[in-house]
């Protein structure tokens, strides 16, 4: 297996088993035609599926990582005929500019405040549900009941927001007509900023809920039922046993998902936002991601729309380090 | 369905008084979000198949008022929301097609053990779940590509959703053993062909999920085709009927001026039948598909 041709002091060498951790520039060379090997026969043998990877592996590289490059845009002024690579350097003039400006706070208010208020209100609420229909016995109540609270899931963004635009409507949304039976004014729900959070978020929890506690159903499934005895035999109440049992058994699913959400903090996601503004409430609807659409593809103001987008991607990736780190540290489960 | 604890009682323990009473709160609760969860739903439906008048003068609350199916008349013989649906349909076909071939030719790969750098392009894909880079460069991208108002920029760009990968991956490792590809290995089977004669027909639940999935992605995204398109004639569904509830912009162009003027009148009954015609196919296939999604979200929550 060793060469012939090679001298006897490297023969000799090779022939001993490879120790890693000698510092030596052979082992190093050793090292290094070890792990060559492996690839190449790796290679060799799986060329095939190596091969179909590719349409993939492609479409990650221009749609994900080549944006990512592009995103040195907002370090540059943008020139149309210099291109990207070409346009002169400007350092953080865009950030500063963002962050001098007057509506970079209302922003930041904006998205935080949403994203917040869609934590607490929508994070405990499918876990209720879940625990809620954990207890009742099978049969066509908990059947219908899940049906019907998984069903909005499935509606579309578009769907959704005409919904509520309909039946929050002025003249003849049903609430406006049951206030107004009941002598109340007519309240105009979309035209007053301080609304808008309640609707969004209370609307979100409403398609979203059913779908989110299938997801701990499935992990309270998982709970050993002779838990659930020996609670039992030990005379502990639905309550208790709720407290006790299925709580710490949904504990790692929920800590995975609120990571999940606390990591996307400052991503309120376009698509629901955009059609819910108005002008008369973009005090508090407008966010991030809108202002980011609106300043960079309908202003072409690309640099600095790219400026902001780059400023949301980093403090998403720090936020989602560190609630990960946070959870590692204070629980057994985390993302990675 | 999910159902956590069998019960069987050969000898029924009787429940304390406390416990009762808790199961009582529990049933009200789930039944009033029985009711919340459907109210909405039954009420657009009933405003749907009402008259005009009932709805114009806000007559309908729960059941319809004046039942009459004038809205549907208008609306399905209307030649945007019929081109809506076809486009929406052609790209939610092809879409889905490619995104789960995709899918399905990456994740594979990634699940064979003793493939060098699965480790590393594991990464490559799982990283861009955690940073991107943003609207702008990425549809510098689309646009350096010329798929700009093109029906392929609906479909390329959002082409690969990494968690799906993810779950892909999972489900392969679980279900084909390592021991069968080295026999078929063995017996001189290529790569390929163990992927397409075994592998793939044992994959038959998760291609399902993912065609599920992105099928509903496709169906009900906007996004893309709002920043990517500008022809009215490549507009998906979605779009059209952003324009007819969101921005007002009632039922199409060219029509004489008799049918303008009942347009006016059914402005208002036309929204309700418009969101419901937005839900059919949803509405319809709903209850058939939703198994092999609680199916899709135990895959998901494994791994998570």
């Amino acid at each position: 297996m060793i060469p012939d041709m090679l001298p006897k002091t490297l023969r000799d060498r090779l022939a001993v088993p490879f120790k890693s951790g000698s510092a030596s520039t052979v082992s190093m060379y050793l090292n290094r035609t070890t792990i060559w090997k492996v690839a190449a026969k790796s290679f060799r043998r799986y060329w095939q599926l190596y091969l179909i990877m590719l349409p993939a592996l492609l479409y990650f590289i221009i749609f994900k990582y080549i944006p990512m490059a592009n995103a040195v845009l907002a370090f540059k002024d943008y020139n149309m005929v210099l291109g990207i690579w070409g346009s002169p350097w400007v350092g953080f003039k865009y950030f500063t500019m963002f962050f001098n400006n007057p509506v970079f706070w209302t922003l930041i208010q904006n998205t935080l405040g949403l994203s917040f208020y869609a934590l607490i209100v929508g994070f405990p609420i499918p876990i209720l549900l879940a625990v809620f229909l954990n207890e009742i016995k099978d049969g066509f109540f908990k059947r219908a009941v899940q049906l019907v609270t998984y069903a909005p899931y499935f509606m579309s963004t578009v769907i959704m927001v005409s919904m509520i635009l309909l039946m929050l409507a002025p003249r003849l949304g049903v609430v406006n007509v049951a206030m107004r039976e009941m002598g109340m004014q007519a309240i105009n729900f979309f035209g007053i900023p301080k609304f808008f959070s309640s609707i969004f978020v209370w609307s979100g929890v409403w398609q979203f809920s059913g779908y989110a506690a299938i997801v701990y159903l499935a992990a309270l499934a998982g709970v050993d039922p002779q838990l659930y005895e020996a609670a039992k035999v030990d005379g502990a109440s639905r309550i208790q046993r709720i407290i006790n049992v299925d709580l710490p058994g949904i504990m790692p699913v929920a800590v995975i998902l609120l990571i999940l959400n606390v990591g996307s903090l400052l991503v309120v996601g376009f698509e629901k936002v955009y059609l819910m503004q108005n002008p008369l409430n973009l005090g508090t609807s407008e966010v991030i991601a809108t202002y980011v659409y609106k300043i960079g593809l309908l202003n072409s103001n690309f640099s600095f729309a790219t400026a902001v987008g780059l400023f949301n991607s980093v403090i998403n990736m720090i936020l989602l380090v560190l609630v990960n780190s946070f959870a590692k540290r204070v629980s057994d489960t985390s993302l990675w | 369905m999910i159902s956590a604890k069998p019960r069987k009682y050969s000898t029924h323990i009787r429940e304390s008084f406390g416990d009762r009473v808790f199961l009582t709160f529990v049933y009200i609760v789930l039944a009033a979000v029985l009711l919340v969860v459907l109210y909405p739903l039954v009420y657009i439906v009933s405003a749907s198949f009402s008259s005009p008048l009932a709805v114009s003068s806000g007559k309908v609350w729960l059941f319809p008022v004046d039942f009459s199916l004038r809205g549907y008349e208008v609306m399905l013989g209307d030649p945007q929301i019929i081109l809506g649906y076809a486009n929406s349909l052609y790209y939610t076909f092809f879409g889905t097609l490619i995104s789960v071939l995709l899918t399905i030719t990456v994740a594979y790969p990634l699940s064979r053990p003793k493939l060098y750098g699965r480790g590393f392009l594991m990464f490559f894909i799982t990283f861009t779940m955690i940073f991107s880079g943003g609207l702008i460069p990425t549809y510098m991208v689309v646009k350096q590509l010329g798929l700009l108002n093109t029906r392929w920029a609906l479909i390329i760009p959002g082409a690969v959703a990494a968690f799906y990968v993810i779950i892909a991956r999972t489900f392969f490792q679980l279900n084909i053993p390592e021991e069968l590809a080295e026999a078929a290995e063995m017996d001189g089977c290529s790569d390929l062909n163990f992927l397409w004669k075994i592998v793939i027909p044992l994959s038959g639940p998760i291609i399902a999920i993912l065609a599920l999935m992105y099928a509903v992605g496709q169906w009900n995204a906007y996004f893309d085709a709002l920043i990517y398109l500008k022809s009215a004639s490549l507009q998906p569904l979605q779009l059209v009927l952003r324009s007819i509830l969101i921005l007002n912009l009632t039922v199409s162009g060219s029509v004489d001026a008799a049918t303008l003027l009942e347009r006016r009148e059914l402005a208002d009954l036309l929204k309700y039948t418009v969101v419901v015609v937005g839900s059919l196919p949803v509405l319809v296939l709903y209850p058939f598909v939703q198994r092999y999604f609680v199916r899709g979200m135990l895959l998901g929550s494994i791994k998570g």
